[in-house]
């Protein structure tokens, strides 16, 4: 393999790795929030013990996130210069912006929290979170419309002489359709992760044994818990209802600015009036004649174009089109790859709403399912494996969206191959390569059993009376 | 000014607040090795920098994204041809985050020392390399005519360079033991301050010969000026912690890794990475700049936020201001079977 090759795998690698952990961040900060918001206007313990047993957990999955994104911010120097080079007076600015109004928001406000429950006091302790939640979305919005520069380039002009683009409007660069769209999408999707992630947790403790044992302890668990699962339930099914809308917009902002990604999605080679949406298809997507198919008339046309008998564009007339503009080349992307990401992503998001909604239907009207029965050890594997759905649906997205967009790294402007660094070669990026994913492996492991030991130990006991500030005392949190 | 010259001297400033701050907590970490006498004075030190080491690790962050968006030329050109070195302090910067997040999540006597051989490793590697990249960029590398570093990585190993490494390294180690002295109470407090008088002598001595190289090889008035301000308020320092005077010798400390880090940029002005090869191929503050419209917006924007974070950050130094000793730290036994919820 070439550096090029490598510094895509490496990228591929360690954003999708560091994508594990920005859902489940911003959608948990969110829960958490509201949890430590309910207990204080309420004062009701459940909330406070909700509060520091999903806390904990979010402070885990944090540290993983702030621990690979680091690596993001300095890979585009390291691996992609000439990126970095062509795109810096644009895309550096959001990145810079990103840190500053977000960075440091989450980490002061962060640090507040988790080591200020005695030195301040409850309402502005509760401010902590809110703000450093806020920081979470801020960072999204302008790191989405670095991302959205790259799909659907706006607001520059190119520089020949210098062989740059240059930034001329970055009102423009801020409203880009693509990030205006992009940016609910993934929040939304965020939620789905952070909904599912305390819904999912929230079921599984409800009916392990140790909370149904017929004791006046279990219960009061399985109550909170109950709370807990009701408002992940609820939020996992807003926000997925959000995500399928603003997918919805998406595709068709999509489908004007990156057809050939539309068309790729769908391995749709020959344009279509009215255009039938591929549900599966069984055999090549080569544009030979598939084995089975299976498909929805006139859907395409409407994901597409918004009517229900709107023109899609194929893959060989965009080809052909875009041969005639940049000289000649293939510019589509992998089909299997878009063509299946793209289904695995709705199929994951589907099935996470699906699960959500089951176990709202099973804990309606002060219900508590048992474990003992068909439908409970059906509920408590959907329980198991419904934080996941949302998180492989985020994955799935961003591969699609980012895969869809080869063979360019910046549509129309640059090929991803032109990104690359010219001074690093192939040895240096394969030991980069190696030392990260290595890395990553051991620390997947690390905290996948640290998040299962804190899901496992359950509900804390709390005593509210003890956040007070007193200087002896010991502290509140300590490392 | 120049909207290029603005932004050279706020990037050198967003380095100095990462390396006064990063510096410290870089220094505490390595202490956890050699000062702490057991569990619970380590759990001390960690605690002294647990609710800010992060938001001074971002002052790094905002430095890499102030430089992508204000001298593209300058990031990829830096980015990609230190790469080895900047490959360890990502690796040394993952692990110690881990490290020092991870380390009370776990009982076993096993998994605490791991944690802390990674908080060690992930403060001395940068510690090191910082200085190491520094001294670099100022003595000047292997850069081409395409802006393209054309070296190897033992040409970013010569002994000014190293120098360079083993003054931040001794530096930060003083700055930090002077720290804990400034932050906690008991026996802890008096072995940090006979800590930071040894690594502040040896510091001294290294940091002096580095300003001498420096400022002799730059030659102006700006380098000796900050150099020789370097070298009094480390020594002043030193003269604050033998009196016991902790404040003032943090200030002390602070006011020499600003004033080195002022004495390099000044050298390095109005370049930002010289060639070795040919001058005619330096990177410079105008030929490796943004345009002057993505310059006034990144003016604005750091205009009005950069007060607003200085602000609250201060803000939450305030709120962490009292000492700790040992008595603050928490049973752990207590802790770890999930009795008291105390914790958040």
């Amino acid at each position: 393999m070439d550096a090029l090759e490598l510094a895509r795998w490496q990228f591929g690698i360690t954003t999708v790795y560091h994508f594990f952990f920005v859902p489940i961040t911003i959608g948990l900060v969110f829960l958490v929030a509201m949890f430590q918001t309910a207990w204080h206007r309420t004062g009701k313990e459940k909330y406070l013990r909700l509060t520091k047993f999903f806390g904990k957990l979010f402070l885990i999955n944090f540290a993983m996130g702030i621990a690979t994104g680091i690596v993001q911010e300095f890979q585009f120097g390291m691996n992609w210069s000439d990126y970095s080079r062509f795109v810096g007076d644009v895309f550096g600015a959001p990145l810079a912006i990103e840190g500053l109004l977000a960075f440091f928001l989450e980490s002061t406000f962060l640090g507040l929290w988790i080591f200020g429950w005695d030195r301040l006091k409850p309402a502005l302790h509760l401010a902590c979170i809110w703000l450093a939640a806020i920081g979470t979305v801020l960072s999204a919005y302008f790191i989405l419309a670095a991302n959205s520069f790259m799909q659907n380039p706006v607001g520059f002009t190119m520089n020949e002489e210098a062989g740059r683009a240059e930034l001329t409007d970055f009102w423009a660069v801020l409203t880009n359709p693509v990030v205006l769209i992009t940016f609910p999408h993934t929040i939304f999707a965020c939620f789905m992760v952070g909904g599912a992630f305390v819904a999912g947790i929230a079921m599984w403790q409800m009916m392990r044994p140790a909370n149904n044992d017929g004791s006046q302890e279990g219960r009061r668990e399985r109550e909170s818990f109950r709370t807990a699962l009701r408002l992940g339930g609820v939020v996992l099914l807003v926000s997925g209802l959000g995500t399928m809308v603003t997918g919805d917009i998406q595709g068709k902002v999509m489908t004007e600015v990156q057809p050939m990604k539309m068309a790729a999605a769908e391995a749709l080679y020959e344009d279509e009036a009215p255009a039938s949406f591929s549900v599966l298809t069984i055999g090549t997507l080569d544009g030979s004649e598939p084995v089975l198919e299976i498909t929805v008339p006139r859907l395409l046309s409407y994901l597409g174009t918004g009517t229900w008998d709107g023109e899609v564009r194929g893959i060989n007339s965009l080809q052909a089109e875009y041969e005639e503009l940049y000289g000649p080349g293939d510019y589509s992307p992998n089909i299997p790859v878009t063509y299946w990401t793209f289904r695995m992503m709705i199929t994951a998001g589907g099935l996470a709403m699906l699960g959500g909604a089951w176990m709202l239907w099973a804990t309606r009207r002060g219900r508590s399912p048992q474990r003992d029965t068909r439908s409970g050890r059906w509920l408590l594997r959907t329980a198991v494996v419904l934080p996941f759905l949302p998180l492989a649906a985020n994955s799935f997205g961003w591969l699609f969206t980012e895969l869809g967009r080869q063979p360019w790294v910046v549509f129309g402007l640059m090929p991803t191959s032109a990104g690359v660094s010219p001074s690093v070669g192939p040895g240096t990026v394969l030991t980069s390569l190696v030392g990260f994913t290595a890395l990553y492996g051991v620390l997947a492991v690390i905290e996948v059993k640290l998040l299962l030991t804190y899901i496992r130990k359950g509900l804390p006991d709390v005593d509210p009376h003890e956040d007070v500030d007193d200087p002896d005392k010991p502290l509140a949190y300590a490392y | 000014m120049e909207l290029t010259t603005v932004w050279f001297v706020l990037i050198a400033a967003l380095w100095i607040g990462y390396l006064v701050l990063e510096g410290f907590d870089f220094g505490v970490g390595m202490l956890t090795a050699v000062l702490a006498r057991d569990e619970k004075e380590r759990r001390v030190l960690l605690n002294t920098i647990g609710p800010v080491w992060d938001g001074n690790e971002v002052w790094l962050l905002v430095a890499g994204g102030a430089t992508f968006a204000a001298f593209p030329e300058w990031y990829a050109t830096l980015f990609s041809g230190f790469y080895l070195p900047l490959l360890l302090v990502l690796l040394a910067l993952i692990v110690r985050i881990v490290g020092l997040e991870y380390r009370s999540k776990r009982p076993e006597a096993l998994w605490k020392r791991r944690c802390d051989l990674a908080i060690v490793f992930g403060s001395v590697v940068p510690a090191l390399l910082w200085g190491v990249a520094l001294a670099n960029i100022v003595a000047g590398v292997p850069i081409d005519a395409d802006k393209e570093f054309v070296g190897s990585v033992l040409d970013l190993l010569g002994p000014y360079a190293l120098l360079g490494g083993l003054v931040t390294l001794t530096v930060f180690l003083t700055h930090g033991a002077i720290f804990v002295g400034l932050k906690t109470v008991g026996d802890i407090r008096d072995r940090a301050r006979d800590l930071a008088l040894r690594s502040g002598a040896v510091a001294a001595v290294l940091a002096v010969v580095f300003i001498v190289w420096t400022a002799g090889r730059d030659g102006s008035t700006l380098a000796w000026v900050a150099g020789g301000a370097a070298a009094a308020s480390l020594l002043a320092a030193l003269a604050a912690a033998g009196a016991r005077r902790e404040g003032w010798a943090f200030t002390g400390t602070a006011v020499s890794i600003a004033a080195v880090a002022v004495m390099l940029f000044g050298s390095l002005f109005p370049d930002v990475m010289p060639s070795s090869l040919d001058p005619a191929w330096n990177l410079t503050t105008e030929n490796a700049a943004s345009t002057p419209y993505t310059l006034t917006i990144m003016t604005w924007v750091a205009a009005v936020f950069t007060p607003v974070v200085i602000g609250y950050q201060a803000w939450s130094y305030w709120v962490f201001r009292r000492r700790i000793g040992t008595h603050h730290i928490p049973d752990d036994e207590l802790v770890e079977a999930g009795t008291t919820g105390r914790r958040a």
